[in-house]
């Protein structure tokens, strides 16, 4: 009876809930007018005109997506281990989660950043930063796949990271958490005294897009947030926001928040070039790690480095500049000219715009108010361009459309504003739904944003969608915004938590996919470039199983004479040529994972047997009619047996000295 | 039984998906077919099939560096569904090959496959027998004329005569 009535009072809670959540739902889609449905509308067969790529936050991933339609078109693993394809699982990509903590199969995606040419997207790589243990990594837009990733020495915290010049020349990176550096076991309360700041460059290869820690500048002890290059007439300098100027290290969120401003950082990169290259900077002992792929072999390479250098702008002048920015600022933005810097001060009542001029007339005046540790902290007002006055609550980010707007995010109030950079007046609102963090216009960060779409990354979802329990998929929302008013026209789930996304054309991307690995470049150690060289060899308890796929059959698909202790590498190729035929492989009792492997390609998965027993194999990858078929056999023998070790293929069994005397 | 039966089942209607999907998912060659009014009664296949290869000149003797890339070229890309004798495994033996197909056809076959399986009725037909498209493996029409010659040759050690279709 106390059941019934218990179970009757939450139906009825629940029927209200969801008239309630009914009404909120209705609300925000009378935003919704029009032919909203057209625009975003992509046909059966059609493309996207759009790619967008979407970090993933917490997943430690990245998504690509499709725009206008909304379509998830590919999930590239990064910074995250990825049992769906043996990502982090197969020999060849352990490697790349090495750092000076040793393997660290997890990271905290922030920041998209799309390698450029003259300030405008190239389509050939994209950045993206490991948070959590600091990283950076690159992944090759021919096939979106990662393909290296750099550690960050001595930082902690790497959120404000990988800002890229307008040339690919860097991507700026500082730390959010400042720590002591080189790390020393001191009292926390020590913060003033022993904890600092770094802001890193790392050098982007012309040609290859391999990246190498270049220098690194010794900073005061605050949090380095967020940062952008000038581009244009500002190219050759950075800025980056910074709160905590108050150095707590204690519940931030009230003693971090105490000063009526914080600072804007300005770097004059390529002054702190040239003090590099002049030997300018001290090398320091260090320890960090740098993961690369070789495209020909598929095997990333873990290298250790050991030293870095610092240049230190006590020691080194006109390098680095403070100005004020009102209260615990978060994004910062420069515009298409590159004539105006925004500062979003998450807590303060208006924005403060920057105009590049102003800011270098102050610093050859040298109107400075003092200096932090020898940074000379340029007056507020004489870098000023201007102040949006009350725009919203809660500034966070801001893109530009190349029209001569800017949109900025604000995060409290739930909208997205659109402004005016030189006039600094308010033009349109839109509700979104709810909380923006970033938003993306398709090349809004650039020389040449190409407008068109706006799309806002909401941090709380709540009743967008058909419920799912506790955990709801992010939301994103696409707005039209080639009109005067920006137009809501399509909501859609993302996966993990994007906090930035880059969108380009697809043309600067799809001309150049690549749709196999030419199998005659493949140069990995263990590949079988053919089935004739398909073959198990055994020394000692290593065994490595040169294996080979083709539509529909492994090679071998019987193998025995592998006994309990012995460690098997099966090293699978895949000797198609044709787009779109991976095929994979998977073990019963495998403890790690199972491949897939591209056409072209050869891929590698360690297994040791558990018991004896006879186990299955199997392609996992739909790959033909008779995929189903797809499929062999592993005999395991106990320890110390004596059964001959033989593979083959449809009764034609080969053993060691069969092959011996087949290559006579 | 019934689990095997459902096996079967399932089988044959991914067969029949695979087919659908190979038939709309080829590069180029499909859409014509597709599109060609029903009614027009279609050409009669050519002996050479389709593709850019249209006259290929042989000469004896055979030549030794087309065989030996000839060779690779097979090890690499064809020996895991083409055995050398005439045992069907994948795809058809290749022993007597060249005696059975013209060298221009043989060439369109392994340089312009997906519009050979979705047009040439002499592919069609194999394919039927064979139920497993074959691969596009990338193979340029100058590698595509060395594996030529080591058919060729293969078919002098097999069957003792070559390019009988020709003939």
């Amino acid at each position: 009876m106390k059941n019934s009535l218990f179970t009757s009072s939450l139906v009825l809670l629940f029927v209200m809930a969801i008239l309630l959540a009914g009404c909120t739902q209705q609300n925000a889609a009378t935003v919704v007018e029009g032919n909203a449905a057209e625009q975003a509308y992509v046909a059966p067969g059609e493309y996207d005109e759009f790619y967008a790529f979407m970090s993933g936050g917490f997943s430690g991933q990245i998504t690509a997506y499709g725009l206008p339609s909304g379509r998830l078109l590919k999930e590239i693993p990064v910074f995250s281990l990825c049992p769906e394809n043996g990502y982090g699982f197969s020999e060849e990509s352990k490697p790349m989660f090495n750092t000076s903590y040793g393997s660290v199969p997890w990271d905290d995606s922030h920041h998209i950043e799309l390698s450029q040419t003259d300030g405008e997207f190239d389509g050939r790589w994209l950045f993206v930063n490991g948070n959590n243990t600091p990283r950076i990594a690159r992944i090759d837009l021919t096939t979106f796949e990662t393909v290296e990733i750099i550690e960050i020495p001595d930082v902690a915290g790497l959120h404000c990271a990988p800002f890229i010049t307008e040339n690919s020349e860097y991507l700026v990176s500082g730390t959010r958490f400042s720590v002591p550096i080189p790390q020393a076991d001191v009292p926390i309360a020590s913060f003033k005294e022993n904890f600092k700041g770094l802001i890193n460059y790392v050098a982007v290869a012309p040609e290859t897009g391999e990246m190498s820690l270049a220098f690194q500048i010794e900073m005061p002890g605050f949090n380095y947030d967020l940062a952008r290059n000038g581009k244009g007439k500002s190219h050759g300098w950075s800025f980056l926001t910074t709160y905590n100027s108050e150095q707590a290290y204690t519940l931030l969120e009230v003693n971090a928040s105490q000063k009526d401003k914080d600072l804007l950082a300005i770097v004059n990169w390529k002054k702190a070039e040239e003090y590099y290259k002049a030997g300018r900077g001290k090398q320091r002992a260090t320890s960090y790690y740098h993961n690369l792929i070789d495209e020909n072999s598929g095997i990333a390479a873990s290298t250790e480095m050991k030293t870095t250098t610092i240049l230190n702008p006590m020691e080194l002048p006109g390098m680095v500049y403070f100005i004020p920015v009102p209260k615990s600022p978060h994004g910062c933005d420069v515009d298409p000219t590159g004539e105006y810097i925004v500062g979003n001060g998450k807590l303060s009542a208006d924005m403060s715009i920057y105009s590049f001029d102003k800011l270098m007339a102050a610093i050859e005046a040298k109107n400075f108010d003092g200096d932090i540790k020898g940074i000379p902290v340029l007056n507020y007002e004489a870098g000023l361009h201007g102040i949006l006055k009350k725009p919203g609550l809660g500034p966070l980010h801001t893109e530009f459309d190349g029209k001569g707007s800017a949109y900025t995010t604000f995060f409290i109030s739930s909208e997205v504003v659109k402004w005016d950079v030189e006039k600094l007046e308010i033009l349109d609102r839109q509700s979104t739904f709810y909380s923006p963090g970033h938003l993306v216009i398709p090349g809004g960060e650039t020389k040449k944003p190409f407008g068109k779409y706006l799309v806002a990354m909401n941090k709380i979802t709540k009743d967008r969608y058909l419920p799912t329990g506790p955990e709801l998929a992010h939301s994103a929302q696409l707005f039209d915004i080639s009109g005067d008013k920006m137009k809501l026209i399509l909501d859609f789930p993302t996966k993990g938590e994007p906090h930035y996304a880059q969108a380009l054309p697809a043309s600067l991307v799809q001309p150049n996919t690549k749709k196999f690995y030419p199998i005659e470049n493949n140069t990995h150690p263990y590949a079988a470039l053919g089935e004739g060289q398909a073959k198990v060899v055994k020394t000692g308890n290593e065994v490595h199983v040169y294996m080979t796929a083709i539509r529909s059959h492994l090679a071998p698909d019987n193998i025995e004479g592998i006994n309990m202790g012995d460690v098997v590498y099966f090293h699978l190729t895949n000797l198609e040529q044709d787009w779109d035929v991976p095929h994979g492989f998977a073990i019963q009792g495998a403890n790690n994972a199972e491949l897939l492997v591209m056409p072209g390609q050869t891929k590698t998965l360690k297994w040791e047997p558990v018991r004896p027993g006879v186990f299955a194999f199997y392609c996992t990858d739909f790959c033909s009619a008779l995929h189903q078929e797809m499929s062999g056999y592993v005999r395991v023998s106990p320890k110390g047996s004596d059964v001959k070790l033989m593979w083959g293929l449809n009764n034609e069994n080969k053993d060691e000295e069969t092959l011996r005397e087949m290559i006579k | 039984m019934r689990i095997h039966f459902f096996l079967r089942a399932l089988t044959v209607l991914s067969l029949t998906c695979w087919l659908a999907v190979g038939c709309t998912g080829s590069e180029g060659g499909s859409s014509q077919t597709s599109s060609a009014p029903a009614a027009a009664p279609s050409p009669p296949a050519s002996p050479k099939g389709i593709g850019e290869v249209k006259n290929v000149t042989l000469t004896d003797p055979l030549e030794e560096s087309m065989l030996v890339s000839g060779k690779a070229i097979y090890d690499m890309k064809c020996s895991g569904c083409h055995k050398l004798t005439d045992q069907r495994v994948v795809g058809p033996g290749w022993a007597g090959v060249t005696n059975r197909r013209r060298p221009e056809w043989v060439m369109n076959m392994v340089t312009n496959v997906d519009v050979m399986l979705d047009e040439d009725p002499v592919a069609q037909k194999m394919l039927e027998e064979c139920l497993t498209r074959m691969p596009n493996q990338r193979v340029s029409i100058g590698d595509a004329r060395a594996l030529l010659e080591f058919m060729r040759k293969n078919d002098m050690e097999q069957v003792g005569s070559k390019d009988e279709a020709t003939k």
